[in-house]
């Protein structure tokens, strides 16, 4: 590989880390796990002038229930971790169902969440998770912390709201109104491939009923595509089999699929529909189901 | 008193891999892996666009750049009369392109520096003015009035087409038909694919001034046809050019051309005085070199009522890309495609093809095929399978009542090619009784009844192998022969030496065992060589399935001149006449008393000193194999697909191999290459092809974009042998590396149409990635793969 040449900082604090990306004024750039951008400065897409790795930097590598319920993952966290982890496994069902479909065993082992849903890929699955989730991003810069909700975090393909001199440390999901029930369904040509399209479901329940519903999508739009509006005719309602097929096609109206190789745009659209329907029809109960 | 066959390592001994030793241990040498002394390092410009005239190059900015030693543009490499170069289809192909580019990626201009980074960088500064012309990406728009000529270059060229062949007798043919009950009609396209090789390819061009010699390390699975053509171009004498293929990554057929790449590292070497190495990117390698397969396909079966085939009539349309590059016998144009139906009786055949020029990358190399085979077997099982279906007649029968039966050998096919041995009926029932044939429809009622739909596919044929005997087969006018040179050191050890390129194949391991089994040699006291042209036997290398047909008969043939000879010194030895002696395994014995003997390795040391008076010493010798007649490998896949009809994706849950490759040579190393070939033919069944967009963009130009398939979703596949020998062959082979690439594809295909065959689809295009197959379903009309794919709202 054969990159354009760049320089190397490797900060052991994040507040070193960020004064060096403030004096390299824009030129500078993070690195997390290098799935993205090592490709992308591989192909001379990227060809940053400095790179500032985020690996010397003790104590992000956490993920962590607290106490009121809301899940914290640290800058570091890689994919594996969450694949591996319990606490998710016990916690968070739409993290826990996407994390064994990010890319490949090898990927996972390097690739950061966070850094993940900084690169904000339309394809990527963890923007649409954390999407999904109500979730927010915590931005550090040389003036403090600062929120930074799903929503308003990803604007664009590849294009993030972070100011050139702040880093995402920490990537929050709310604690759920309720229990939470999700899942994660994507459909890949091959294992490691991208999503031609993928749903990803968030659900608050409260005993038979949806508090809250998040939908998020990847693959089928410019820029992530946040499906919660669409999802809400769920909210304070059952999962009959009739509200299931109304959300399955409002979620599939909100889609922007574009017709490409990987299928035509009609195509990706019945396949955002029979994803809702099964992640929905897997997480309704009998009762809920014969209502 | 004989020696234990398999103990020694001889024919039938699933023997480890001699060669995987090192390269698991990461002590393989590629041609990345050598350095020597001063070298400089090259990078090749490609063009961005598919279709331009270039208005002008300016390289100032490039020569600027510290360490840059060397700027070659088409203009420069014109000068010297290098700006073009033979193909191996007798056209001509840019190697600095100098007044058009004709496909995205194409050589442009070459930096050539101290690190491969400086020599990026600069390639960056070199500013090119294109004058965009309207790109071509299928014969369709090639043939249409008024399309651009791409071959402008060329003198009476008119239009895009490349070449029209017939072959068969089309009036025969003709009343096959009018005599029909029914008459099948099928169409398809077997799309572009790439072979892909891991390795990418590269040279270090190493010219002396001092001696006059030009040494080049490469990666070819010909290096004797390289040397030829180096020759050729460079107006160099042979004795002057070594060519030296060390281990090789992979090949499948995308080692055989010569690329610009090579031509640019060895001219810049000549100028420059020292060694230039050239290692081409992954995205170099899939976008400019040697591609496989992208033909439509047209065909008619005429049958009669009770399921006889009377007659086939087939048409073909090649896409070649920008240069007809096809590595192939100089006499075909399409390859073996005619080698269709060869498997089974079928009284009078017709196949006419034609080929046109698109602004696509050159190539059309056999990728793990004998020369077009592939699509010419892909074809006949598609159209046997809509055949059976438009007959009403079950899919094993009607292959059963028209494959050649055991007592019809040998038999002459339609289009003349002599097929000898071949046991299909015995392949058939293997496999059918393996994938559960009997119970199959009450299962798919089943599976119903669950939403899902089961399909089971069938894939039978028989391929032609080994190019090929000299009256027919050369390259470039030299002959399809192999070779093999044969030394026994006097401890009784030796190093043979083949025309032949290892790639993966393993020929280290089982050359060693053909003369194990000839010698009683234990196969692990025989080096094995090839791939230096300054030492190795002329042979004519690896692909299309022909080392162990071509190689590994003259390795046989070497051997047992090389026991010829023992046995001269072994009556020496036992004073007694040639005629009273006799040989089993490893030993020479007087026929009257067998403990009276003397074993290969007594013979060999008495090379060395102890000779019959007049005996030229050492034992050693050569062999150059002209095959009779080609190979017949025959295989019959099975393979079950369930599929999901609300999104298309489909599952494989059984495939069958029943493979007869002749006598096995290691059954492991087989086994090895069956599986290899079925993953990739599930690979072209589901994912992996290249396609084009509108403007010529190629879209498979990296590995997220070109899918190979993984251990992950690659399925589980149950082998099974039968052992017809090849009568002609001196062990009775047949070869084996890429039945499964060639028959394996059609078995996924028939399975998946099976499956949504309720609908009336006949042909879904490959890849059949689940948008196809859901469309399939949603229309009930076959998918056309035909590029540029739509892209858009
Ligand atoms: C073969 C392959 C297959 C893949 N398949 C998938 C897939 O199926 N689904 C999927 O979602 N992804 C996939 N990916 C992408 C993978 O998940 C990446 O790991 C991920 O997108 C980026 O995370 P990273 O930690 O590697 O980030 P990096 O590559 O290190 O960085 C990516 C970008 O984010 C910025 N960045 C990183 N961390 C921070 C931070 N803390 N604060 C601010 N900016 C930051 C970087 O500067 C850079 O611009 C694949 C990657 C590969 C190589």
């Amino acid at each position: 590989m054969y990159p354009s040449r760049f320089g190397y900082e490797a900060p052991k604090t994040v507040e070193e880390a960020i004064a060096i990306l403030d004096a390299h004024g824009g030129e500078a750039k993070i690195l997390a796990g290098g799935q993205s951008l090592v490709p992308m400065m591989k192909l001379r897409f990227a060809s940053p002038e400095m790179l500032v790795d985020l690996n010397t930097i003790a104590g992000l590598d956490f993920h962590r229930v607290d106490a009121d319920g809301s899940i914290h993952i640290g800058a570091l966290c890689r994919h594996e971790d969450l694949e591996k982890s319990e606490v998710i496994k016990k916690s968070q069902p739409t993290i826990a169902a996407a994390a064994s479909l990010v890319a490949d065993p090898i990927v996972r082992a390097r690739g950061t969440f966070v850094g993940s849903v900084c690169h904000a890929d339309p394809q990527g699955d963890w923007a649409a998770a954390l999407t999904a989730l109500g979730g927010h991003i915590v931005a550090q810069g040389p003036k403090g912390t600062r929120d930074i909700a799903m929503k308003d975090f990803v604007i664009g393909p590849f294009q993030n709201t972070l100011a050139f001199n702040e880093i995402a440390i920490e990537a929050v999901i709310p604690a759920p109104k309720g229990i939470a029930r999700g899942g994660y369904l994507k459909l890949e040509r091959r294992v490691g491939d991208f999503a031609t399209a993928s749903v990803a479901v968030s659900l608050d329940m409260v005993g038979d009923t949806v508090a809250r519903a998040g939908i998020a999508l990847a693959g089928v739009g410019g820029r992530t595509i946040d499906a919660t509006a669409a999802a809400s005719v769920l909210n304070g309602k059952k999962l009959t089999a009739e509200n299931i097929s109304l959300a399955a096609a409002a979620v599939a109206a909100a889609a922007e699929p574009r017709t490409d190789h990987r299928g035509s745009a009609d195509y990706k659209r019945q396949i955002v529909k029979t994803f809702v329907e099964r992640i929905l029809t897997g997480l309704a109960t009998p009762s809920q189901k014969a209502a | 008193m004989a020696l234990d066959e398999i103990k020694i390592g001889g024919l039938g001994a699933s023997r480890r891999r001699v060669e995987d030793n090192r390269f698991i241990r990461g002590k393989g040498n590629y041609v990345d892996d050598i350095v020597l002394p001063g070298m400089l390092h090259m990078e090749l410009l490609r063009s961005p666009v598919a279709h331009a005239r270039i208005k002008s190059i300016d390289v100032s900015a490039a020569w600027e750049v510290p360490g840059v030693r060397l700027v070659l543009t088409g203009e420069m490499m014109a000068a010297r009369n290098l700006a073009w170069m033979p193909t191996l289809s007798y056209d001509t192909q840019a190697v600095l392109a100098t007044d058009k580019v004709r496909f995205q990626g194409q050589e442009v201009a070459a930096v050539i520096a101290d690190d491969p980074y400086i020599a990026k960088d600069a390639c960056q500064r070199i500013v090119v003015e294109y004058e965009q012309l309207p790109a071509i990406v299928n014969p369709l728009q090639a043939m249409a009035a008024g399309a651009e000529v791409i071959r402008d270059d060329k003198e009476n060229q008119e239009g895009n087409k490349v070449f029209d062949w017939e072959i068969g007798d089309k009036s025969a043919t003709d009343k096959a038909f009018a005599d029909a009950d029914v008459i099948s009609k099928m169409e398809c396209h077997y799309p572009r694919s790439h072979p892909s090789p891991m390795e990418t390819c590269g040279s270090i061009a190493d010219y002396n001034r001092a001696t006059g010699k030009l040494t080049v390390y490469m990666t070819s699975q010909a290096p004797h046809i390289v040397r030829a053509a180096v020759a050729m171009v460079a107006e160099l004498p042979e004795h002057m050019i070594r060519i030296v293929s060390p281990d090789l990554g992979g090949g499948f057929g995308n080692k055989v051309p010569i690329y610009p790449g090579y031509v640019v590292s060895i001219l810049a070497s000549i100028l420059l005085e020292c060694p230039v190495k050239w290692i081409e990117d992954k995205t170099g390698n899939l976008i400019s070199t040697g591609f496989g397969r992208d033909v439509y396909l047209q065909g008619e079966l005429a049958l009669r009522k009770d399921g006889k085939i009377l007659g086939m009539r087939m048409k073909t349309i090649s896409d070649h890309g920008a240069f007809y590059a096809d590595a192939q016998p100089s006499k075909f144009k399409i390859g073996l495609m005619h080698s269709t139906f060869a498997a089974y009786d079928i009284p009078a055949a017709h196949l006419f093809s034609t080929g046109y020029y698109t602004n696509k990358a050159p190539g059309g190399v056999a990728y793990r095929c004998s020369f077009r085979v592939t699509e010419a077997m892909f074809f006949q099982e598609r159209m046997i399978h809509g055949a059976a279906n438009d007959l009403g007649m079950d899919q094993a029968e009607f292959r059963r009542m028209n494959l050649v039966k055991d007592d019809m050998f040998p038999y002459r096919t339609a289009f003349g090619f002599l097929t000898d041995s071949g046991q299909y009926g015995k392949c058939l029932d293997i496999g059918m009784k393996a994938i559960g044939y009997d119970t199959f429809q009450a299962e798919k009622a089943e599976a119903r009844k669950r939403g899902k739909l089961l399909g089971l596919g069938i894939s039978t044929m028989t391929e032609p192998l080994g190019a090929g005997n000299s009256r027919e087969y050369d390259i470039l006018g030299i002959k399809m022969f192999d070779s093999a040179e044969l030394r026994i050191h006097m401890s009784g050890k030796g190093i043979l030496r083949t025309g032949a390129m290892n790639q993966g194949q393993g020929h280290q391991t089982t050359w060693a065992q053909i003369v194990a089994h000839e010698l009683g040699i234990p196969a692990e006291d025989i080096t094995v060589e090839e791939g230096d042209t300054d030492t190795a036997p002329f042979g004519m290398g690896t692909y299309a399935s022909r080392s162990t047909p071509v190689a590994g008969a003259a390795v046989a043939m070497v051997a047992r001149k090389v026991r010829a000879k023992a046995r001269k010194i072994a009556a020496h030895l036992l004073e007694v006449s040639e005629e009273d002696i006799e040989w089993e395994l490893g030993r020479f014995y007087v026929r009257s008393n067998k403990e009276r003997g003397v074993t290969i390795q007594d013979c060999a040391m008495a090379a060395y000193s102890n000779l019959p008076d007049g005996m030229e010493p050492g034992l050693e010798n050569n062999a150059y194999y002209d095959p009779p007649n080609l190979t017949w490998p025959f295989a019959a896949y099975f393979v079950k697909v369930e599929v999901d009809p609300e999104t298309g994706v489909w599952d494989v849950l059984k495939v069958v191999a029943v493979d007869d490759c002749g006598v096995r040579i290691n059954p492991m190393v087989v086994e090895g290459q069956i599986m290899g070939g079925l993953t990739e033919a599930y690979a072209m069944s589901s994912m992996q092809y290249q396609t084009y967009d509108e403007e010529g963009n190629c879209i498979g130009s990296n590995y997220m974009d070109y899918l190979l398939p993984t251990a992950w979703e690659t399925p589980g596949f149950e082998l099974y042998e039968v052992v017809t020998p090849c009568p002609h062959h001196p062990i009775g082979a047949k070869g084996v590396g890429e039945c499964a690439t060639v028959a394996g594809p059609a078995a996924f295909v028939n399975a998946v149409v099976d499956a949504v065959g309720h609908t009336g689809v006949r042909n879904i295009d490959m890849p059949m990635m689940p948008n196809r197959v859901y469309e399939a379903l949603q229309t009930g009309k076959d998918i056309s793969g035909m590029p540029p794919v739509k892209m858009g709202d």
